[in-house]
């Protein structure tokens, strides 16, 4: 914290790490008080997403305006979040579905697709 | 310089952590397996961007590394859990 940096700049900085963490908190208690895991799943997303472009967007501009040089490295990290998040997520979904088929619940849709022993 | 970028900094830190906080009570009282391994997902995106915020504080570069590293970490961990939980293996 020593370096100069303008004043919107810092103005703006200090906006969007304090949006990122509002939403980190709003997802947060979202996926505690919500009872399924399905409806569980959506919160974090808002995490994943306005959360880490808000601290990206923060940090760029930051960097960008104390080294007077555009910074872009840091949209390295949402673009990685963009591609390995959905792998996760769709993974878990399906533990999710496979454990809820295999115990039997009544309100689980079948698969889709024939069968393969039929 | 005024005191408005380290009072945001200190605040955003302090959300982050309440947040995890409240991630953990689901990762100890989680139902069913998945619940803990999306939490421990959401604990390490929470690591992540308080490395990024460190980074900011600290106006260093260094920071943005361990953050991308612990991207990956979170993705491989996280798939490998979800895959051992679908088929007992990690690697069939």
């Amino acid at each position: 914290m020593t370096a100069a940096i303008p004043a919107w700049a810092e103005t703006a900085v200090a906006l969007l790490l304090v949006s990122s963490g509002i939403f980190v908190v709003i997802s947060a208690v979202g996926f505690v008080r919500l009872s399924d895991f399905f409806l569980r799943m959506h919160p974090p997303s808002l995490a994943y997403t306005f959360g880490s472009w808000c601290v990206t967007l923060a940090a760029s501009i930051y960097f960008s305006a104390t080294e007077s040089r555009a910074v872009l490295h840091p949209w390295l990290i949402p673009v990685t979040l963009a591609m390995t998040v959905p792998v996760t997520t769709l993974l878990l979904a399906r533990v999710a579905l496979f454990r809820r088929r295999s115990a039997g619940a009544a309100d689980t849709p079948p698969p889709l697709g024939p069968r393969p022993g039929s | 310089m005024s005191t408005l970028l380290p009072l945001a900094i200190v605040f955003t830190l302090g959300c982050y952590g309440f947040a995890s906080a409240l991630v953990l009570v689901r990762l100890m009282r989680g139902p069913r397996a998945q619940d803990r391994v999306f939490a421990l997902d959401l604990l390490y995106l929470h690591a992540l961007l308080v490395m990024l915020v460190l980074g900011i504080a600290h106006h260093s570069d260094v920071y943005f590394e361990a953050a991308l590293l612990i991207a990956l970490f979170s993705f491989v961990s996280s798939s490998a859990l979800a895959k051992f939980i679908l088929r007992g293996e990690v690697i069939e």
